[in-house]
This record gives C-alpha cells, sequence and structure tokens, in this order.
C-alpha cells in the first residue's frame, strides 16, 4: 500500500531522528561523565594525604614526610612574576593592534604571529628558555627564566582575549572622547581601558592559570624535582607543583602516586579558584551591560 | 612682524600642543614595541631551532634522520633515525582522534543544534574545564586509572602504552573539537535549517546533510588544530606512554613520542654543545614545523570559512 508506504517510511525517518538526537546527547554526557570520573579519582586516591602538614613539609625520600611547600611556593612566586611580566606586555600590545595600527602588511603579519604563536606547542618554548634566557642571558635554572619562557608562551592567549575586551567598548565612547579634544591615549587610557578591565581580567586570569599548570617549558628551563628551601628571589632556583606532581607521578611507588594525587587535588583546587573568578567576573559584568 | 616660528613658542597652548603630540608618538612607539615582542618569539624559535638543528645536521645527513628507522642517540651503536619517534606520535594522534572526533563532534551537534540556550551556557563551560586541567594531570590519570583498566580488558597490555596516553589526549583536546565545531555549526544561517525543515526534513536530517555539510571545512579545521594541539602534547605521553622508540603496529606497547623525548632528554644531563643535546633542537625542529604546518592551514581554512558566511 503506497500511503502505508509513506507512513512506514516516516516512522523510521522520525525513529532514527530520535536515535541521533540521543547518540548526541549521549556523547555529551559521556565527556562529562568522564570529567566526573576524572575528579572523583583523584579525590579519592588523593584526599587522604591532604593536611596541614603536606602544604608546609618539603619533598622528602620518604612518602609519609613528603611535602609541596617548594612547589606550592615556587607556584606562587611564578604566578606573580609571569603576571607582572606578561600582563603589561600583552595589554600593550592588544591596545596597539586595535588602537593605533593602522591596517597593513606589518600589521596584518603580527597578527597572523600571534594566532600561530597561540598553536606553538608548550615544549618548544621551554627550548627557547632554555636557549636564551639560560644560556645566552645565563640566568641558570631560575625564577626569573622560569617566568620569562612563561611569559612568552601566554603573551598570545593574554593579547587575543585583551584585543576582544577592547573591541568590545562601543566606537561611541571614543568619538565622544575624541570630539571634546581628547588625544588618542587621553581616550584609550581614560576611557577605552577602564571600560574594557573586566574582559581583560577574565582573559588574563584564564591565560596565568594555563601557566600555573604548565610543566613541560619549565622542566627544560630546569625547574628541578627534588628542592627543600623555598626562593627568596628572582634569582634562585625552584620548582612548581606541576613538576612535583610529575616527579611523583613518574615513580613506582603507589605511596608516590597518592602523593601526588594529593597535590594534584592542591593545583586543581588553586586552578579552579582562579577560574571560578574568572566566571564571576564576566557574570557581573554581563549583567551590568544589560 | 614676528616669524611664524616665535609667535608660536610665544603661544602657551600650541607648545602644550606639541609637547602633547610627542608624547603621544612616544606612546605609540612604546605600545608597537610590546606588539613586536610576539614576533621577535617567533624569530627566536626560528633561530634556536634553526642554529642547533644545522649544527646537528652537519653531522648526522638529513635524509638519516628523516627516513631511518632506529632511534638510539644515548646508546652505542648510535642511530639518529627519528621515524620511531614520529611513529609513536603518530599513534598518539590516531587514538586521540579516535576517542575525541566521535565524542567532539556529537556534543558539537548536540550544543548548537538540540541545546537550549540554558543548558549550553551550562555544557559549554562544563566540557571547558577538561581542556583547563593541566596535562601533567591527564598522565597521572591516564597511568592510575586508564591503564589499569585496558590491563583487565586485555591482560597484555603493557603499563606504558601508546593506547592509554591516546584515550587521555583525546580526552584533553575533546573541548577544542566540541567549541571549534559548534562555533562553525552555529555560524551556518538559520535560513538553510529552515528551508530544509519546510521540506519536511527531520532535526536529524537538517544536521547531517545541512548544518554538517555546510559548516564541513570549520569542522575540518577543528580537526587538524586539534591533531596539532595532540602532536604538542607532553606530560601525558611522557607519563604514560613509554620511553621505547620503537616502530610498532601495535598500541598496547610501550612508545616514545617526540615530545617524550624531548622531556627525557632534558632530565638527564646531556651536556650542551654534545651531540646527544643537539638532538633534542634536531626533534624540536621537526616538531615546530609539523604542528606549524598544521596551524597555518588549520587557520586558513578557518578564515576562509568565515568569509563565506560572513
Amino acid at each position: 500500500m503506497n500511503t502505508l508506504g509513506v507512513s512506514d517510511q516516516l516512522r523510521t525517518r522520525h525513529r532514527k531522528a530520535v536515535l541521533f538526537r540521543t547518540t548526541c546527547a549521549t556523547t555529551v554526557g559521556v565527556a562529562i561523565f568522564i570529567l566526573g570520573i576524572l575528579l572523583v579519582r583523584i579525590v579519592i586516591d588523593g584526599v587522604d594525604g591532604l593536611d596541614l602538614h603536606f602544604l608546609t613539609n618539603f619533598q622528602s625520600r620518604f612518602p609519609e614526610k613528603a611535602g609541596i611547600k617548594a612547589g606550592l611556593v615556587g607556584s606562587l612566586w611564578i604566578l606573580g612574576m609571569t603576571a607582572a611580566i606578561s600582563i603589561p606586555l600583552g595589554v600593550a600590545a592588544a591596545i596597539y593592534l586595535e588602537e593605533y595600527a593602522k591596517p597593513g602588511r606589518l600589521n596584518r603579519f603580527i597578527e597572523v604571529n600571534i594566532a600561530n604563536l597561540a598553536g606553538v606547542p608548550s615544549i618548544v618554548y621551554g627550548m627557547l628558555g632554555l636557549t636564551i634566557f639560560v644560556r645566552w642571558f645565563s640566568l641558570e635554572r631560575s625564577l626569573l627564566a622560569g617566568a620569562m619562557t612563561l611569559s612568552l608562551l601566554i603573551l598570545p592567549v593574554i593579547i587575543i582575549a585583551s584585543r576582544e575586551a577592547v573591541r568590545a567598548v562601543p566606537s561611541s565612547m571614543r568619538e565622544a572622547s575624541f570630539a571634546l579634544g581628547a588625544s588618542r591615549w587621553q581616550t584609550v587610557r581614560h576611557h577605552v581601558l577602564p571600560s574594557a578591565v573586566p574582559g581583560i581580567v577574565t582573559g588574563v586570569i584564564l591565560a596565568i592559570s594555563r601557566a600555573i599548570g604548565e610543566t613541560a617549558p619549565l622542566i627544560l628551563v630546569g625547574a628541578l624535582a627534588f628542592v627543600a628551601f623555598t626562593p627568596e628571589g628572582p634569582m634562585d632556583e625552584f620548582t612548581v607543583l606541576p613538576v612535583q606532581i610529575f616527579n611523583w607521578a613518574s615513580r613506582p611507588q603507589a605511596e608516590f602516586h597518592q602523593l601526588a594525587a594529593t597535590a594534584i587535588i592542591v593545583l586543581l583546587i588553586v586552578l579552579l579558584s582562579m577560574n571560578g573568578v574568572a566566571t564571576w567576573i564576566r557574570h557581573t559584568n554581563q549583567q551590568e551591560r544589560s | 612682524m614676528t616669524s611664524p616660528d616665535r609667535s608660536l613658542a610665544a603661544d602657551p597652548g600650541l607648545t602644550k600642543k606639541a609637547s602633547r603630540s610627542l608624547r603621544e608618538t612616544a606612546i605609540q612607539g612604546a605600545l608597537f614595541l610590546c606588539a613586536l615582542v610576539s614576533v621577535v618569539t617567533t624569530v627566536g624559535v626560528i633561530v634556536v631551532l634553526a642554529s642547533e638543528s644545522w649544527t646537528f645536521f652537519r653531522e648526522i645527513p638529513v635524509h638519516e634522520f628523516l627516513f631511518g628507522t632506529r632511534w638510539t642517540p644515548l646508546l652505542e651503536p648510535r642511530s639518529f633515525g627519528v621515524l620511531p619517534l614520529v611513529a609513536g606520535t603518530l599513534w598518539i594522534v590516531l587514538i586521540a582522534a579516535i576517542v575525541a572526533v566521535p565524542l567532539g563532534l556529537g556534543s558539537a551537534i548536540y550544543m548548537s543544534e538540540y541545546a537550549t540556550p540554558q543548558a549550553r551556557s551550562i555544557l559549554k563551560p562544563l566540557l571547558e574545564i577538561l581542556a583547563g586541567i593541566p596535562t601533567v594531570v591527564y598522565g597521572y590519570f591516564a597511568l592510575t586509572f586508564v591503564t589499569p583498566l585496558l590491563k583487565s580488558l586485555i591482560p597484555a597490555t603493557q603499563i606504558f602504552n601508546a593506547a592509554s596516553a591516546g584515550i587521555v589526549v583525546g580526552i584533553m583536546i575533546l573541548p577544542m573539537v566540541a567549541s571549534l565545531c559548534d562555533d562553525a555549526m552555529r555560524s551556518v544561517p538559520n535560513s538553510l535549517r529552515e528551508a530544509a525543515y519546510a521540506l519536511g526534513a527531520t532535526p536529524m536530517e537538517v544536521s547531517t546533510r545541512i548544518v554538517v555539510p555546510a559548516a564541513l571545512s570549520g569542522v575540518l579545521a577543528s580537526f587538524i588544530l586539534a591533531a596539532s594541539r595532540a602532536i604538542g602534547e607532553t606530560m601525558a605521553v611522557t607519563l604514560a606512554a613509554g620511553a621505547t622508540p620503537k616502530l610498532t603496529g601495535n598500541p598496547l606497547e610501550s612508545i616514545q613520542t617526540m615530545t617524550a623525548y624531548i622531556v627525557q632528554l632534558s632530565l638527564g644531563d646531556a651536556p650542551a654543545g654534545t651531540i646527544e643535546y643537539r638532538t633534542l633542537f634536531a626533534v624540536g625542529a621537526l616538531l615546530f614545523v609539523i604542528t606549524l604546518g598544521m596551524n597555518i592551514l588549520g587557520q586558513r581554512i578557518l578564515r576562509r570559512f568565515r568569509e563565506v558566511y560572513s
């Protein structure tokens, strides 16, 4: 029967459509389920070791005595120094590209270059830092060499995010400022930058949280796995949380794996709270605008 | 009559203006220098990699490096054929793609075609958490969870293996695939969807025959960019895939990737100036060239795609 055939066909098409929808929904579910497993596994593995001693003890060859003081303090140093180097550079570059640059070959080249730098593997930055900062500049295995390397690594991310924030400032604001006789820099300094700050801060926090989780470039630049002191200044040797985690995870003994899991919890708490702050700033800012 | 110069100097408003324009130029120059740092970085990368590999290739012929099938730079008899490292890297990319392509594409179709705006605003950040987790954490996860799981399914699995590392790298690049595909699909004009619905198409037919083909170049670009990310991934493969450079057809065996070799070498103490030390830069240069080529290709496809619909 022809009509029956058509309705049969319709039914299978609709059945397929439902199945397809379910499949797509399932893939999202699977992805989020994996995230759940990952987090739960790490908490189960490591939560027992999480106490004050773990935060205040240095690395030790005895797992029960080992702690992450050196890594935690080192990561905070790296965080501060990388921020101090990369934020001014990145925001300035973004302002130049958005507010000053005239469309031309050179600026087009800078843009393409930034987009491509963002995709260079982080380990290549490590090799750059090792050769230029550690050897040519003789900074040795210092915090400064590490922070400079990571700054170059996250610079493209900061520039791209800051440009978006600067671009989102309505041009009516600039025109009003120019109409009152303000110069370009005065316009940028007093009008564009203040309204772009929430967007810039969000992007910067996300970029810096990437730097905090980086391991490979710092291993190349010479972050040490076994450090039993906290750095006093930018020229001191150092270790960071991820390098410490790598060191523990690469040992065969289960006790050290547990230490790695505990250190991962600390690292993830730091990262998630940074991300939380970034999301919160973006959220409150969106509400203010609308 | 006074000369124009003196009258200019006599007018305080005008000197102020002149000094202001000087300051403006200085500021513009300073900002330009900051923008130039990125170019200097690129030049730095190229100079560093090229100069150190240049000395390497004076000792080891390029064809021996590129096509040699044994990589034993630290053991006698030394051999500098990079193919085992490349093969190890390809295993990781292949396995990561098997995980990330279906999951990422499926998630993207769901988010762009089915999810309500509210659901999307929750799902997307959740997926992006996966991309924000440091790679060393994935390494730990591969070593302590995925590998034991694989071992319980297939007892022949080695402690270090390409499959486990590839799976976690796939999880890591999944959000990138999902996010880029989602962007590409959402930029397909609604009129195309509406036309298909008006002809009686089901949502599945709209997705698979209209939206995905229309967004195909964006989807393709996402695969290329994600694969490039997988090639450059370092810590998960260093921890979980092993340190045995070899050409193997079995992903359950220990292998070594280009990135893992670089870490292994830099953890040891190969003194600067030796041939071992220079292998670092030869492998690094190869890695850089491959990922840069893929990124340029991916970016170009993305840009062309944007031009079509905007």
